[in-house]
């Protein structure tokens, strides 16, 4: 094979590797990309309504609502501006708990519920995830929390 | 050209996460600043009985430093904190957040007390109203009561410098 | 005092890497002998005071001493002692000394099995890895010295991390690092082979050892972390496509590309600037790794501690190391990397078309762990990219890696024909189709057709490589005898694919039949699961030697009949306050049961996570096998008699010839 005919069939087999991968990466990201929400974002109509996404914020105190059959829970997320009822079937994460920041992801029901199918919370007591940290920090801004009674008031 | 590519395409990685970088979690500009603290009632953590509210720390520049014994970066401060109150730089007042009585008491006879005062903020109320996700974090706070400043994270020597320094001489030190 | 030895050795061997560097470079340039010689001693001198201050560091621990702040921070007297010295590593600093210190162990170790190397060449080889050392000493002393002091020292330590108070979690960090830091040798090759203007199929036969070696430190470092996570988070998922995971994979992948263009390079002398692109890739994303785990640039389920100023830092030294790297290539490549030629149909080309795949693997998972950080850094919003997408895109690009590996396998080097191909593998192909289709009639007939697909690769390539070793055989005069001298290089490749299709049998079954379950399970309740039923027996105490906690037992009984006994525990760490879980495993070659537990309920009840996971340890067992393959295949001696050549019949030591013009 002539260097000319080998480079052409490198550059085809380079081509068509990354148009399949373009591909699949495209399709893939369509289906499987979330986008983060606050609950401030949610109440204000910004999240979709029929889609997947990331929902964050700290677990509001005393709203841990379990279920007395079955593992559901139902609890409050909050950024201080606005708060969103969570709804989540299963085992939460060893770290969960009340003041926490979590990160859920799910799907909003017909009554505004968030549906989670899955809760992250970090395995770390000194730090929140970014994404809540930056939600809470402008849910407060929204909320002009200085006057003292934030709307996620306990 | 061909084998400049993999260092072009670098290149861009590269600004990529330079910019990255820049997006620190940490730095997320504090909407409380320029407002007034939160009001509060609260017990002091040396006197349980004493009760204070936001008043009563008024008519005096500060810095309120939010920590906890179980907070493992705020040791790293802590010799900073106690040298400053060594020269009275500026008055500082602490808040106790999330711990037991017991436990503070002993870390802060066990490293010094550079506090005037700390609030004894066990179930972290106000910490919520101050928006504090990490501990420690540090308030500047004019005799006015408002909030001129927020740092995030251990502070050090260095951003007292750059951030602090400069409030002190505007607002004046508290003496 | 020992911990300030420990410095001072610190800071001395920052001095030595720097004459490592320097002094090996000119003497390359100037062709002077005497100035090369130095390469070797001062890189084992380095390692030494590396290996002191290393030492020094885990007296500390082990001896309690909270003084320095970084023990004080993650270790407690109360922590058994093997934890106290795997504590050293439990965290930043103490892990970049680790760092260090193996990048040390591997130069010397160069510095050791060297000797027929062009003096040029094995100078400028030990500079880079000096000028890698420099850059990580730098960052350990200045940003991440572990060894500074905290007075008054606390009574007690902050305790390590409980997540990391585990037996896979003390080897998993070393072996994962020696892979990492073990692709710095094949670096240093190219960088030094682009240095000196020369790149032969003799490089790519030095280099090949030294990159399997690697390559089968960083497979058993991912297998471990895998299975760490699989029985430590609780979660019974062995691979989240987590941004710290993703940065130990795409080493390993565009590792795996190049020791196929190696041998591709060695043997026939082609590909040698993708070779060395591959080389260049494969260390500069071990550093990105570092960058990404240890900036905070990502989030991650990891969440060590983190910090802007170190990621700094480590950009800045990925930007010059990296970037440096592909400036010379940019710069020499040009004139030095021109191959030889090869048919279509041919080895080349099916060597070729995996390094082709397995690169844009690594450029898919890159661009799933960069995307979110790039949409954040141009401010369109926050978003993640989950397992789901990855698996999109991955598992059909290794589809087609499949079938090649059985074709390049029986494939002529230079020169074939379909048609001579087809004849060895046509036994391979028909058994796999009657074998499979029979396996997975005796399988659920939810998930057939996939099931079907990954078992007849998987199948393919097993079968692929027996017809190679019988073709192998076959040549030879006594083909029973023959099996048993054939060389340790194929025998590794086989070993290797074998592995490979282990893996794959795991990954596809565990995938599509494995079963999970949350339930709400009070003491004398059963659940029934994938055929056996769990009895929750009861619930104690647990008193450790650093936690309390709960204690769970399940008994597991198929049809009455007592399986066995399973607990699960719900650890409380005291110092931290942080809660573990402690997975009950059953494991089985065909099948592990998995008992976790996850919250005590108002009446007394636990809800409990139960899991059946079929072949779960293939995929563990494929991984080691992989690596096994690969450790094989690096002791062939052929690789040691080339360098045990004189340096004079090889070509590259234009140092040396310079030096005489």
């Amino acid at each position: 094979m002539t260097p000319r005919r080998k480079r052409l069939l490198i550059i085809c087999l380079s081509v068509a590797g990354l148009a399949i991968a373009a591909g699949l990466i495209l399709t893939a990201f369509e289906k499987n990309l979330m986008y983060f929400y606050s609950p401030t974002e949610v109440a204000e109509g910004a999240a979709p309504e029929s889609r997947p996404f990331r929902l964050g914020g700290m677990v509001v105190d005393g709203s841990i609502l379990r279920q007395p059959q079955g593992l559901g829970v139902f609890f409050t997320v909050t950024d201080y501006a606005h708060e969103r009822v969570v709804y989540y079937e299963g085992i939460l994460p060893d770290l969960f708990r009340e003041g926490q920041g979590i990160v859920a992801n799910g799907q909003l029901n017909d009554t505004g519920v968030f549906v989670a199918n899955e809760v992250l919370a970090k395995h770390d007591e000194n730090y929140m995830p970014p994404e809540v940290a930056d939600a809470v920090a402008a849910g407060k801004a929204r909320s002009g929390a200085s006057d003292g009674t934030p709307a996620g008031n306990l | 050209m061909r084998y400049a590519l993999p260092l072009g395409l670098f290149v861009l990685v590269v600004i990529l996460l330079a910019v990255g970088l820049e997006l620190d979690p940490r730095r997320v500009p504090s909407p409380l600043i320029g407002k007034p603290l939160p009001a509060f009632e609260m017990e002091t953590l040396a006197e349980p009985a004493n009760m204070l509210s936001r008043a009563d720390l008024d008519g005096r520049p500060y810095l309120l430093n939010v920590w906890a014994s179980w907070c493992v970066a705020c040791r790293q401060e802590h010799p900073l904190l106690v040298e400053l109150a060594r020269r009275g730089t500026i008055t500082l007042i602490g808040l106790n957040y999330k711990d037991t009585r017991a436990d503070a008491l002993a870390w802060l006879a066990d490293r010094g007390d550079p506090y005037r005062l700390s609030l004894f903020d066990a179930d972290g109320r106000l910490g919520l109203d101050l928006g504090v996700y990490g501990v420690p974090e540090t308030f500047f706070i004019d005799a006015e009561g408002i909030i001129r400043h927020k740092h995030i994270g251990p502070l050090d020597a260095g951003a007292f410098e750059r951030d602090i320094a400069p409030l002190i001489e505007r607002y004046g030190d508290g003496s | 005092m020992i911990a300030e030895l420990g410095h001072f050795a610190l800071v001395l061997a920052l001095a030595v890497a720097v004459l490592q560097t320097v002094v090996p470079l000119l003497g390359a340039a100037r062709g002077d002998l005497v100035w090369m010689a130095l390469a070797r001693p001062a890189a084992r001198v380095q390692c030494l005071l590396v290996a002191l201050a290393f030492g020094a560091l885990v007296w500390a621990f082990v001896a309690n001493d909270f003084s320095v702040a970084y023990v004080a921070q993650n270790s407690n007297s109360a922590l058994p002692v093997f934890y106290r010295v795997s504590a050293v590593w439990g965290a930043h600093e103490g892990s970049l000394l680790l760092w260090v210190l193996l990048l040390g162990l591997w130069t010397s170790a160069v510095s050791y099995r060297s000797a027929g190397l062009p003096p040029a060449f094995v100078a400028r080889v030990i500079a880079v890895m000096g000028l890698v050392s420099i850059g990580f000493l730098l960052f350990t002393l200045l940003p991440s010295n572990p060894f500074l002091r905290e007075i008054p020292p606390p009574a007690n330590g902050a305790d390590l991390n409980p997540l990391l108070q585990d037996p896979g979690l003390i080897i998993h960090p070393p072996m994962l690092y020696t892979g990492y830091v073990g692709f710095s040798v094949a670096f240093a090759f190219a960088v030094a082979g682009l240095l000196g203007g020369h790149l032969d199929s003799a490089w790519a036969r030095w280099a090949r050892p030294w990159t399997l070696l690697a390559w089968a430190f960083l497979t058993v470092g991912i297998a471990l972390g895998s299975w760490w996570a699989y029985y430590e988070l609780g979660w019974g998922g062995w691979w989240f496509w987590d941004p710290v995971e993703n940065a130990s994979f795409m080493p390993w992948l565009i590792g795996t590309a190049l020791i196929h263009s190696l041998a591709a390079s060695e043997k026939r002398d082609v590909f040698k600037s993708w070779t060395v692109l591959l080389a260049i890739a494969a260390f500069g994303l071990s550093l990105l790794g570092t960058f990404l785990v240890r900036s905070g640039v990502l989030t991650s389920v990891h969440a060590f501690a983190t910090d802007p100023a170190r990621g700094v830092f480590i950009l800045a030294f990925l930007g010059v190391i990296v970037g440096g790297a592909l400036a010379l290539y940019a710069w020499r490549g040009p004139g030095t990397l021109r191959g030889a030629d090869y048919a279509l149909t041919s080895r080349e080309t099916f060597l070729l078309a995996n390094s082709v795949l397995l690169s844009v693997a690594t450029a898919t998972v890159l661009l799933g762990t960069l995307y979110p950080l790039a949409l954040d850094a141009l401010g369109l919003g926050k978003i993640s990219v989950g397992p789901p997408y990855f698996n999109a895109v991955f598992v059909p690009l290794m589809a087609p890696l499949l079938v090649l590996v059985g074709l390049g396998q029986e494939a002529h080097w230079k020169r074939d024909r379909l048609a001579r191909l087809a004849r060895p593998l046509r036994y391979p192909l028909i058994g796999t189709l009657v074998f499979v289709t029979g396996a997975v009639m005796m399988l659920d007939p939810g998930h057939r057709l996939e099931a079907w697909l990954g078992l007849a690769l998987a199948t393919w390539v097993v079968a692929a490589t027996a017809g190679a070793i019988v073709q192998r055989c076959r040549a030879r005069r006594q083909p029973w005898f023959a099996l048993f001298t054939l060389p340790p290089a194929f025998l590794g490749q086989c070993l290797a694919h074998v592995g490979f299709a282990v893996t794959v049998v795991g990954v596809t079954l565990v995938s599509l039949y494995g079963i999970d379950k949350h339930v709400r399970m009070a003491v004398g309740d059963v659940t029934e699961l994938a055929g056996v039923q769990f009895e929750f027996v009861g619930a104690h105490e647990l008193e450790g030697p650093n936690y309390t906690g709960t204690a769970a037992r399940f008994a597991v009984r198929r049809d009455g009949a007592l399986l066995t006994e399973l607990q699960a525990e719900k650890r409380i760490y005291t110092v931290r306050g942080m809660p573990m879980t402690e997975a009950g495993i059953a494991p089985g070659l065909t099948r592990d049961l998995y008992v976790a537990l996850g919250e005590s309920l108002e009446d007394g009840s636990w809800s409990v996570r139960l899991s059946a996971k079929p072949f779960v340890r293939w995929l563990w067992l494929g991984a080691l096998l992989m690596a096994a393959g690969a450790l094989l295949a690096s002791r062939d001696p052929r690789f040691r008699r080339a360098r045990a050549r004189r340096p004079a019949t090889l070509p590259g030591d234009d140092g040396a010839r310079r030096a005489q013009g």
